[in-house]
């Protein structure tokens, strides 16, 4: 019943021009947090509110019309059927009013299209369904996938999404990046074409496979900005959010360092208990194996075979480790993984999905000769 | 032009003696345009039901956030059959239905140019659309890529199963059954006119359908040649698409589009050629502009060729690339605005009624507009930085469509009915069948543009909490405007098993022989008409072209 009460009012304002009634629900374009999307928003409201405008006068002259020229009323036809000086204003009319448009939409393009004199690059990998952030002016590197509360929840019949905070527009690991900077993006994608899209920077850009694409930013305020994926790329499209967070320069320097120092230490090849085994190994397979294998390893009927009850998933680990890092036609391969979480999510394949195997990887185990350079 | 007429003469009496043929193989085996413009616009009917009933799947998914009913893939599948049962299955079939009915009656012709063609093109659109449904029962279910079809996702072995060979083929067939109607609409309107109708005295509907078959022969065959590419990088290794082999995947965006852009043109053109005549004949005036009508249709037409990266800004295109698409795209708006106003410029003083045809034709000039705003707010380039691939264009086409598109096909039906089976319909079901879709569907698409402006894109079954309640009323309106399209079928099939009883008369509607050939003819319609060709034609629809 609120909720309703609250629509209304928000239909109401709209009706009145007022543009954003509810913090909750947005009515209207964002303004975002740059200059171009400022911009951009300046366009929008521009022509629409030329459209409005054209809409009053052309559905008032209609509405009038049906209003007072009916028969029942006993309006007699006119027979007129031309008149060359009215033809004539409203081809001219709409056409001024077009250059008009065209003037600022040129200047916001431009800028738009302006990628020169950036003090970072920022180069983004759309993959199936995650995003992948590299800056190329340090070595940081990571991946950024949707976090582990929505990805439960929409995996699961019945889970509430309102218990999720930011339900599907959370990630693990987002983007960081310094205010007042001009940071220029690459884009590019490894298997499908995606469109990396945080609204409140203002723009999309697609991620086309085998070809790079490039835009920037410049954040103004400080603060976390979501987006999503644009642009249709497989059964979990819906599921690759965007998080940038824009920090002031110091903040922003000290993730740099704290982030570099957690990329180079070495992971812990310690030994784990099989429950710790388990419950990092079912993080593990959230974010790299249930796109196409499901929560419950049952994979998609025709398209991506099941784990549960796989020969390959239950049969000698030393085949399933090869397995996974050299990858098929069909599956990407997945050496990225470090032995620690090859440890895991292997024996959380092998224990769980309905499987039995009763072994337990450790780490040490899997470990490769020269995993221990890195 | 006076052979053709002789011709005419010559058999004109063995034409009186031949009836339909007897029992159901008449409808497999006629050559008649009345029969197979039936054909089509019964077939485009279920088709619409169909893709409606998918239509419906996605509005249950989308009802709430969270994946209540149906995994991802199939929501995938969901929204590129729509599509493709909607735009080659229902749209397209129902206008050439009405072209089949229509061209020949309104130009006086005592058919269609090439009979035995027609009956083909019919047959291989239903064997299209039939192997494009069969999809839905393959392994691996039907395509899920999006009715673009995009690589590489569509070539994708996780992505589609076996599915795709049957859809391009599916395109293949729907193509060549498409070009050939359109063969034969050109061939028709070209050479059976009445000896004395000259080109600028035709009715809009045929020459906006005369433009866009020219549309159809240009572009369905590259489409066919897309698709095509799509077949041999997926079977015999090519690499058109694959950029490891050399080729580029927004190759296939540009050929889709320059495709895809007339397409949509396909769908509007003849739209606007039923809104052109059922208008003047309710507001008892000529139409307004007619000359500017025809120019307007030929340059939207002409347009539509050489705007088509407009559907690709963000794709990564050079400045210039960006900024002519921009230009060219908003220049659209003219002609379109021109044809707007002609339509109020036909009511403006008239002696309006409102009977259900002028209903769902005022709608439509009412929702397009609004649909031709949204399409001039995205032609600013770096506004649809933002606006692509969300919900605000979802709502955009389809306000071009359903409330475009859709209701001036109901406002045919309704229309040319009483003429085609002599029988009237039930004119209060009618109004209730307007009024219940007018409401629905805007609270079925109106909310899709909050939906798109606060960040929802397109094409995901499960969505961020803040969408929800704007996604739940265009769910309830969705419904709603489903079910009260079973209001139009069962009107449908009432006023052909004699709807009101009431006695129509040749005309039909006041006047309507003023307007066009159709009128004059006797109601019901014999089963052959024009044998004779008309001697005299209406000209009050063209005053100013004289």
């Amino acid at each position: 019943m609120n909720k309703a009460k609250q629509l209304f009012a928000g239909l109401f304002l709209m009706a009145l021009g007022l543009g954003t009634a509810q913090a909750d629900y947005t009515l209207n374009l964002m303004k975002g947090v740059t200059k171009v999307s400022n911009d951009i928003y300046d366009l929008h409201m521009l022509i629409l509110w030329i459209c409005v405008l054209i809409g009053i006068i052309v559905f008032g002259a209609m509405f009038y019309s049906i209003y007072h020229h009916r028969k029942s009323k006993g309006h007699v036809a006119a027979q007129f059927h031309e008149n060359t000086t009215v033809e004539i204003i409203w081809t001219i009319i709409p056409t001024l009013i077009l250059v008009g448009m065209a003037i600022p939409a040129t200047k916001t393009m431009l800028e738009l299209n302006d990628v020169e004199k950036s003090d970072m690059t920022i180069q983004v990998t759309g993959r199936q369904w995650y995003w992948d952030y590299k800056y190329l002016d340090n070595d940081l590197h990571f991946e950024s996938h949707l976090d582990e509360a929505s990805e439960r929840v929409h995996r699961t019949k019945g889970a509430d999404p309102r218990s999720v905070p930011n339900y599907l527009l959370n990630v693990d690991k987002p983007l960081v990046i310094p205010v007042h900077k001009k940071v220029r993006f690459v884009l590019t994608s490894t298997d499908v074409i995606h469109s990396w899209w945080v609204p409140d920077l203002g723009w999309k850009k697609d991620a086309n496979p085998g070809f790079v694409n490039e835009a920037w930013t410049s954040v103004d305020k400080a603060g976390t900005y979501r987006g999503q994926c644009t642009e249709l790329c497989g059964r979990d499209h819906g599921f690759m959010p965007i998080v940038v967070i824009a920090m002031e320069q110091p903040d922003y320097d000290a993730w740099v360092k704290k982030t570099l120092e957690d990329q180079k230490r070495k992971p812990d090849l310690s030994d784990q208990s099989r429950q710790q085994l388990m419950a990092h190994g079912e993080s593990v397979y959230l974010k790299n194996c249930v796109g196409c294998h499901q929560i419950d390893g049952a994979g998609v009927s025709g398209l991506i075979p099941a784990l549960t009850g796989s020969a390959i998933a239950t049969g000698k680990w030393e085949s399933l480790d090869g397995f996974l890092r050299a990858g098929t036609s069909k599956m990407p391969k997945f050496d990225k993984l470090n032995a620690k979480e090859f440890a895991e999510v292997m024996t959380y394949v092998r224990n769980n999905l309905g499987n039995k195997v009763g072994d337990e990887l450790q780490p040490k185990q899997t470990a490769l000769p020269d995993d221990d350079d890195e | 032009m006076s052979a053709v007429v002789d011709e005419h003469d010559h058999h004109a009496d063995d034409h009186h003696d031949h009836g339909p043929a007897k029992g159901l193989l008449r409808w497999v085996i006629t050559t008649n345009h009345k029969d197979i413009g039936t054909l089509y616009l019964l077939f485009a009917l279920a088709m619409f039901f169909v893709g409606g009933t998918m239509a419906m799947v996605i509005r249950a998914e989308l009802f709430e956030p969270g994946l209540q009913f149906v995994d991802p893939a199939f929501f995938n599948s969901m929204t590129t059959m729509h599509a493709l049962v909607m735009v080659f299955g229902a749209v397209m079939p129902a206008f050439v239905g009405l072209a089949n009915w229509q061209i020949p009656l309104m130009i006086g012709a005592a058919d269609m140019a090439l009979p035995r063609m027609n009956n083909m093109s019919f047959w291989m659109l239903v064997a299209g659309v039939l192997l494009l449904a069969s999809t839905l029962f393959m392994e691996g279910g039907a395509p899920n890529g999006g009715w673009t079809l995009y690589p590489p996702l569509v070539l994708q072995p996780i992505t589609v199963g076996k599915a795709l060979p049957f859809a391009i083929f599916s395109v293949h067939l729907l193509g060549i059954s498409s070009i050939m109607g359109a063969i034969n609409i050109i061939a028709t309107i070209f050479n059976m006119r009445a000896p004395s109708m000259k080109m600028m005295d035709m009715p809009l509907f045929v020459w906006t359908w005369l433009i866009t078959a020219f549309l159809l022969i240009a572009v369905m065959p590259v489409f066919a040649g897309a698709v095509t590419m799509l077949l041999t990088d997926k079977f015999f290794h090519t690499s058109f698409f694959n950029a490891a082999g050399g080729g580029d995947p927004v190759l296939y965006e540009h050929i889709f589009w320059f495709f895809g852009h007339p397409e949509v043109y396909i769908m509007i053109l003849p739209t606007f050629g039923v809104a052109s005549t059922i208008i003047p004949v309710f507001a008892r005036k000529p139409l307004f502009g007619y000359a500017s009508m025809v120019w307007a249709t030929a340059s939207i037409a002409f347009l539509s060729f050489i705007v088509w990266a407009h559907h690709m800004f963000t794709v990564g295109m050079p400045i210039a690339g960006e900024l002519y698409f921009m230009y060219a795209t908003m220049i659209i708006a003219v002609p379109t605005g021109v044809k707007v106003f002609n339509w109020t410029a036909t009511m403006w003083k008239g002696a309006m009624t409102f009977e259900t045809p002028m209903l769902f034709s005022i709608a439509f000039v009412v929702l397009f507009t609004m649909g031709g705003f949204t399409g001039l707010m995205m032609s600013i380039a770096p506004a649809d930085f933002q606006y692509h691939d969300t919900y605000f264009i979802v709502a955009h086409f389809h306000y071009t469509l359903v409330p475009a598109s859709v209701f001036i096909l109901m406002a045919a039906g309704y229309f040319w009915m009483p003429k085609w089976t002599g029988n009237m319909y039930n004119e209060k079901i009618g109004q209730l069948h307007f009024w219940l879709s007018v409401i629905s569907v805007n609270i079925l698409f109106f909310p899709q543009h909050f939906l798109g402006l606060a960040g929802m894109p397109r094409r995901i079954p499960d969505y961020a909490v803040q969408f929800a309640d704007w996604n739940m009323i265009s769910s309830i309106g969705g419904f709603i405007f489903g079910a009260s399209q079973l209001l139009f079928l069962y009107i449908v099939i009432d006023t052909i098993r004699g709807g009101t009883g009431e006695k129509v008369t040749d005309e039909v509607w006041e006047d309507a022989a003023k307007h066009s050939l159709e009128w004059t003819l006797p109601t019901p319609l014999p089963y052959h008409t024009w044998t004779t060709p008309p001697t005299v034609v209406p000209t009050e629809h063209v005053l100013d072209s004289h």
